[in-house]
């Protein structure tokens, strides 16, 4: 199993929230200081620079208008920890290619980084969660069709090699594409996408052989979706041989007390503000859940997991604390209640946890907690046309 | 407000596939329901077919037609409706439109008017008056629902829709209209920016009524865009937002059949 470090980047130092209505799309940015904003940027960097030395792979991603992620543009940060980093696995989750007018653009960026890591970059995609689609302007009732054109364009500018090309699809128009650079890693670099309920979706993205990835869900929830994925793989030959991937956040103490203290800080993350309006927008999720929308059972996506105790959160294996030896077991746990995970991709610095203590836990885990995981199987994806022979 | 009962049938014009509701025998009037469909149960419809044979499409996504993938914008829907009166073989059609219905109207009426007789939009959307970085019509999708519903009513109590009475099948048109207007009108916002540019060749005569109160799309708005039909008279109704023919629905029939005759 492959451990990835992640931090969102978030801007905390806020308002009272209790004065807030939202921290996403609308919240003024007189609220962020950018000298504050230097320290902060300057400070993840530094924090995945010791992930990576501590031996972990990184993960990126990129929102906008929200003061929970100041990374904006996760191509500019891989970009310099592929020049600042020699060892981790680079994994930006992903570029919001649904949400981008040039899937081209992104196709460049990530061959870019490709070669400058010297192939160390792994190329995520994702339609983008509901409310990055006021901040692109993209259409909320169309993002599935736009991501997997996207997909499609920048594998086959990445593995074009003798000449240009036109496409002309339904979502972009592109003339002459002759990709210079092309990446390091060949064909391409591994492809991942994320997930949360769509099966068809994931279904989709499992008939391709690419990653999957889904966040802070429960257990049961994850297992639905990898069995999903896993009942739907076929090896088509895509670098990096597909699997499944699972965020849960991550803290690991000395002691229990020091871990609750920090698991606590890292569920700032849960409690984000935002109002409804930015929670589901017109035609993100089908009509199916739009109709339980308005009878008021559904609320979106991310509802379930607000305002829950520490002990439900860990229970649901979304939130992960203790001693060494005590999160080995929970994540053990996890791998056998999803049926198997290949890489754990953790939320390790979350809201106000300083650069001190989200150090300490990046080194307490990678050098107690992830030897004791690291040789978990890598789960073998069912090859559906192997298995029906 | 419910929704309309599914009494109609469904057509096909032009290749594309649409429910339409017809009422009541006389002139042909060509009723195009806004993007909530608030007014195809409402009595003025059956005021109106008294006198009148009422011709209530659904859009394509809107009500229980289907979303051809091609279609993209309001324009798309102005063709259709052309091909539906052609297919029905109307001439002397009044034309009201509501809303994103009045936008379709406007639009319809750029193409071709031989088989129009009357135009009236009420409260439309579908113009880009004031420059980039004016507001022409409040951005719904962004404000808080509340914030919304305040700005689309005079008294918002009226707008108040019992979704806890609605079935599922009521319930999957209410969100299927949700979707298909942010399909179409979600850029550029409510607005065709050629549709300004042909708004001159409408030749017939055209009534534009408008909420005094309308917070969405204010009156000074709805102004301009008859200013920019040659002879378009313009109409407010008092006490009502962005649906005076809910709201004010007697000020409002008079001031529509004393237009439409």
């Amino acid at each position: 199993m492959q451990a990835w470090y992640f931090t969102e980047m978030p801007y905390p130092h806020l308002p009272p929230l209790d004065t807030l209505s939202t921290m996403r799309v609308s919240l003024p940015s007189k609220h962020f200081d950018p000298k504050i904003g230097a320290d902060l940027y300057n400070r993840y960097l530094d924090e995945y620079m010791v992930a990576d030395d501590a031996g972990l792979n990184l993960l990126l991603n990129e929102h906008h208008q929200t003061a929970t992620c100041i990374d904006a543009c996760a191509p500019l940060t891989a970009a310099i920890l592929a020049r600042q980093t020699s060892k981790g696995r680079i994994c930006i989750l992903g570029n919001p290619i649904a949400n981008r007018s040039d899937p081209i653009r992104i196709a460049e960026e990530m061959a870019m980084i490709d070669c400058i890591s010297r192939g160390r970059l792994e190329s995520g995609f994702v339609r983008g969660v509901p409310y990055e689609v006021f901040a692109a302007n993209s259409n909320p009732t169309q993002t599935v069709e736009r991501l997997w054109e996207g997909i499609d364009l920048c594998i086959k500018a990445w593995t074009t090699t003798d000449g240009p090309f036109n496409f002309e699809g339904q979502f972009t128009h592109k003339r002459a594409i002759n990709l210079w650079p092309r990446p390091l890693q060949t064909p391409h670099p591994p492809v991942w996408i994320t997930g949360s309920s769509d099966l068809e979706n994931i279904k989709r993205a499992a008939a391709r052989g690419i990653v999957f990835a889904t966040f802070l869900q429960p257990h049961t929830k994850v297992k639905w979706m990898f069995d999903g994925y896993r009942g739907s793989y076929v090896d088509t030959g895509m670098p990096g041989g597909g699997g499944t991937s699972y965020m849960p956040l991550v803290f690991v103490g000395d002691t229990q007390e020091e871990a609750e203290k920090g698991a606590k800080a890292l569920t700032w993350y849960l409690d984000a503000k935002s109002e409804p309006q930015y929670r589901n927008p017109p035609g993100y999720v089908p009509v199916e859940y739009n109709v339980q929308a308005l009878k008021g059972t559904f609320t979106g996506r991310t509802d379930a997991m607000r305002k829950q105790s520490l002990e439900y959160l860990k229970d649901q294996g979304v939130l992960i604390y203790g001693t060494p030896d005590d999160v080995a077991k929970q994540i053990r746990r996890l791998y056998d209640l999803v049926g198997g995970l290949d890489n754990l991709l953790m939320m390790m610095q979350a809201g106000h946890l300083g650069h001190e203590a989200t150090v300490k836990n990046i080194r307490l885990f990678a050098k107690e907690v992830y030897p004791q995981v690291k040789d978990l199987p890598r789960t073998r994806p069912l090859n559906a046309k192997v298995a029906a022979e | 407000m419910a929704v309309a009962e599914a009494n109609t049938k469904t057509m096909k014009v032009g290749g594309v596939e649409i429910e339409v509701d017809i009422r009541g025998t006389g002139k042909p009037l060509l009723f195009l329901s806004s993007e909530e469909q608030l007014e195809n149960a409402s009595p003025l419809v059956d005021d109106l077919a008294k006198k009148y044979q009422v011709i209530i499409p659904s859009a394509p996504g809107f009500g229980r037609s289907p979303r051809p993938d091609w279609m993209t914008n309001p324009d798309d829907i102005a063709y259709v409706y052309l091909d539906l009166l052609a297919t029905l073989g109307l001439n002397d059609v009044i034309v009201v439109g509501f809303s994103l219905g009045g936008w379709i109207a406007a639009e319809i009426a750029t193409k071709d008017t031989r088989r129009i007789s009357k135009l009236v939009l009420v409260d439309a959307y579908g113009v880009k008056i004031g420059g980039p970085f004016d507001v022409d019509i409040e951005d719904m999708w962004v404000l808080h629902p509340q914030k919304v519903a305040a700005l689309k009513w005079h008294d918002v109590e009226k707008g108040k829709r019992d979704f806890a009475s609605m079935n599922d099948d009521q319930l999957t048109v209410v969100a299927q209209n949700i979707e298909t207007f942010a399909r179409f009108c979600w850029e550029p916002y409510m607005h065709n920016p050629k549709l300004k540019r042909r708004l001159h060749r409408i030749d017939v005569p055209t009534l534009v009524v408008w909420g005094e109160n309308d917070g969405l799309t204010k009156a000074s708005y709805g102004k301009a865009y008859a200013g920019l039909i040659p002879g378009a008279k313009f109409e407010t109704i008092a006490a009502a937002g962005h649906f005076p023919h809910i709201e004010q629905p007697e000020a409002f029939a008079k001031v529509l059949n004393g237009f439409i005759g």
